[in-house]
């Protein structure tokens, strides 16, 4: 089955709006593109999105209320709202340092969601 | 009077940047003064991923590249205090500022460097008709509720203007549970990156309407809807008969930055009309010697990177203030002509360049397959063939300082846009 995808090149503020051509899930063809790294990009783009997922989570006893965290590294795009969702009751006891692991393996990605922020205990 | 070598207005990444590279430029009497009750600034609630590319290699968080440079500055044991709210600063650079446990603090500085940042325009600034309901917030106050405070502000959401923080709210609403409508640019073009609009609005289906704008707010004690207009691209008016009506509850606004400039204005540091920020030589020091200005709050970046490359110049130059070794001399001047809107700095005095100084400006428009050329008053010398330059991105020329000593005489060099 033949398909196209339309794309907007981010790899720099020129933004070439790219066709990739597809037959059977396999790229034929790729047009728009003005430089190599626009070539990659589409290819990168269509066979395999990836982004990373940040948001806040709630702490308890923290000198503040929300610690900021990250995915590790990127994540499918398609698992992007089925991982957020699984953040949402989500919550964790200060102190909190950069790096720590909040959820191992998010939602079956092979990446954890870590602390990007430090949060040090709320001295009663 | 309490008295230290440098006082830093501003406790965020320029600040920072500034107060360790005074440390390691051998001056250890400095005081940061920050009004928040952490250090950091904004960046504690950028908390997307995209920062630091060019400085640490690879790709942080707002708070992850925050946290850097505050390990640092703590490390190294630079005195800082929180909660504190300069009120003034004045031509003998005495900082006067208050806090709950000092109550009135004055201190008598050798060189103030200026780190405030800067802040958003508001609706004020916008001429928009309607009541003043609730659901009207800046893009950064919406950012603050959300990444700091945890609360959402809405969920039915306009955004006007498509600058990054607008951007990158349409996608944090969005991941938070509310419904993103669209986002309105006046102009032919966005002030974001591609990045941004492609992984922040195209990933989630928000459309970008260019040459739109909101025309008129609905709702009392909240925002009910919003008209939205088509602008004539030549004159950016409202075209009339094209508002279409936007039910939301929210509207946010990214509008534009300000440098923040209310205490170099107490200071009578001479402010550049077109940056409103402080017009700045090589040493980024002020028309005010000892008062040096880097970061947001002397023109707006596009990048952290930058803000920390120029605020540790910046230190590095008020050392050497504080030690007697500026030689002022004779100045050339910059000039920002023909396409260019702005630069920094405003003038170089070659006795105290470092071999490269750096010029940063922004362009007045997007332009296409042109030239980027720098004159020695009439002589051209560099002719930089460009794809592409638009006013959102920060461009910036290496200026040797061999090419002014070798030109005694020279007066002034030029920054222009050629079309050959």
């Amino acid at each position: 089955m033949k398909e196209t995808r339309q794309l907007t090149c981010i790899s720099c503020p020129m933004g070439c709006p790219l066709t990739v051509e597809m037959e059977d899930g396999v790229i034929t063809n790729v047009l728009g593109y003005t430089c190599r790294r626009g070539e990659e990009y589409a290819r990168k783009e269509v066979t395999n999105p990836r982004r990373t997922l940040t948001s806040v989570i709630p702490v308890l006893h923290g000198e503040i209320d929300m610690v900021s965290v990250k995915t590790r590294t990127d994540i499918p795009k398609a698992m992007v709202r089925e991982c957020i969702l699984a953040l949402k009751n989500l919550e964790i006891e200060a102190p909190v340092v950069i790096g720590q692991v909040i959820v191992h393996d998010l939602c079956g990605t092979g990446v954890d969601l870590i602390a990007t922020k430090a949060v040090r205990r709320n001295n009663p | 009077m309490m008295k230290r070598d440098i006082v830093i207005i501003g406790g965020g990444p320029a600040g920072l940047a500034a107060a360790i590279s005074c440390f390691e430029n051998g001056n250890r009497d400095i005081l940061i003064l920050e009004r928040e009750t952490y250090l950091g600034g904004i960046l504690n609630q950028c908390i997307h991923n995209g920062f630091g590319l060019h400085t640490f290699k690879e790709e942080l968080t707002g708070p992850e590249y925050a946290g850097r440079y505050v390990d640092k500055v703590r490390d190294l044991g630079i005195d800082y205090r929180l909660d504190t709210m300069v009120i003034d600063i004045n031509q003998e650079k005495v900082v006067s500022a208050i806090n709950e446990k000092d109550g009135l603090l004055q201190i008598q500085a050798k060189a103030v460097i200026l780190a405030m940042g800067c802040r958003e325009r508001s609706r004020g600034a916008l001429n928009i008709p309607g009541y003043r309901p609730a659901g009207i917030f800046s893009a950064g106050t919406a950012q603050r509720y959300v990444n700091i405070e945890g609360y959402m502000p809405g969920k039915q959401v306009v955004i006007l203007g498509s600058g990054d923080i607008g951007l990158i709210m349409a996608r944090r609403m969005t991941l938070e549970g509310a419904k993103v409508k669209m986002v309105c640019e006046i102009m032919p073009y966005s002030g974001g990156l591609k990045r941004n609009i492609v992984q922040c609005l195209d990933d989630y289906g928000i459309p970008l309407k260019l040459n739109h704008t909101v025309t008129k707010i609905f709702g009392k004690e909240r925002v009910t809807g919003v008209n939205v207009s088509e602008v004539d691209p030549a004159t950016r008016m409202p075209i009339p008969g094209t508002e279409e009506y936007v039910a939301c509850d929210t509207l946010l606004l990214s509008v534009g930055l300000i440098p923040e400039n209310e205490l170099s204005r107490k200071a009578h540091v001479k402010i550049n009309p077109k940056t409103q920020g402080p017009e700045v030589d090589e040493s980024l020091s002020t028309s005010i010697p000892g008062i040096f200005a880097a970061g947001n709050v002397l023109h707006v970046h596009d990048l952290v990177d930058f803000v920390s490359q120029e605020a540790a110049l910046a230190g590095k130059f008020a050392v050497k203030y504080i030690a007697g070794l500026s030689q002022d001399g004779s100045a050339v001047a910059v000039e920002p002509q023909n396409g260019v809107r702005y630069s920094v700095p405003s003038r170089i005095h070659p006795g105290n360049a470092e071999d490269i100084t750096v010029i940063r400006f922004r362009t007045d428009n997007v332009y296409r397959d042109v030239f980027l050329s720098v004159y020695l008053d009439e002589e051209r010398v560099m002719h930089l063939k460009k794809r592409i330059l638009t006013p959102g991105e920060m461009e910036q020329v290496n200026i040797p300082k061999k090419w002014i000593t070798d030109r005694p005489g020279l007066s002034r060099i030029r920054i222009l846009v050629e079309k050959e």
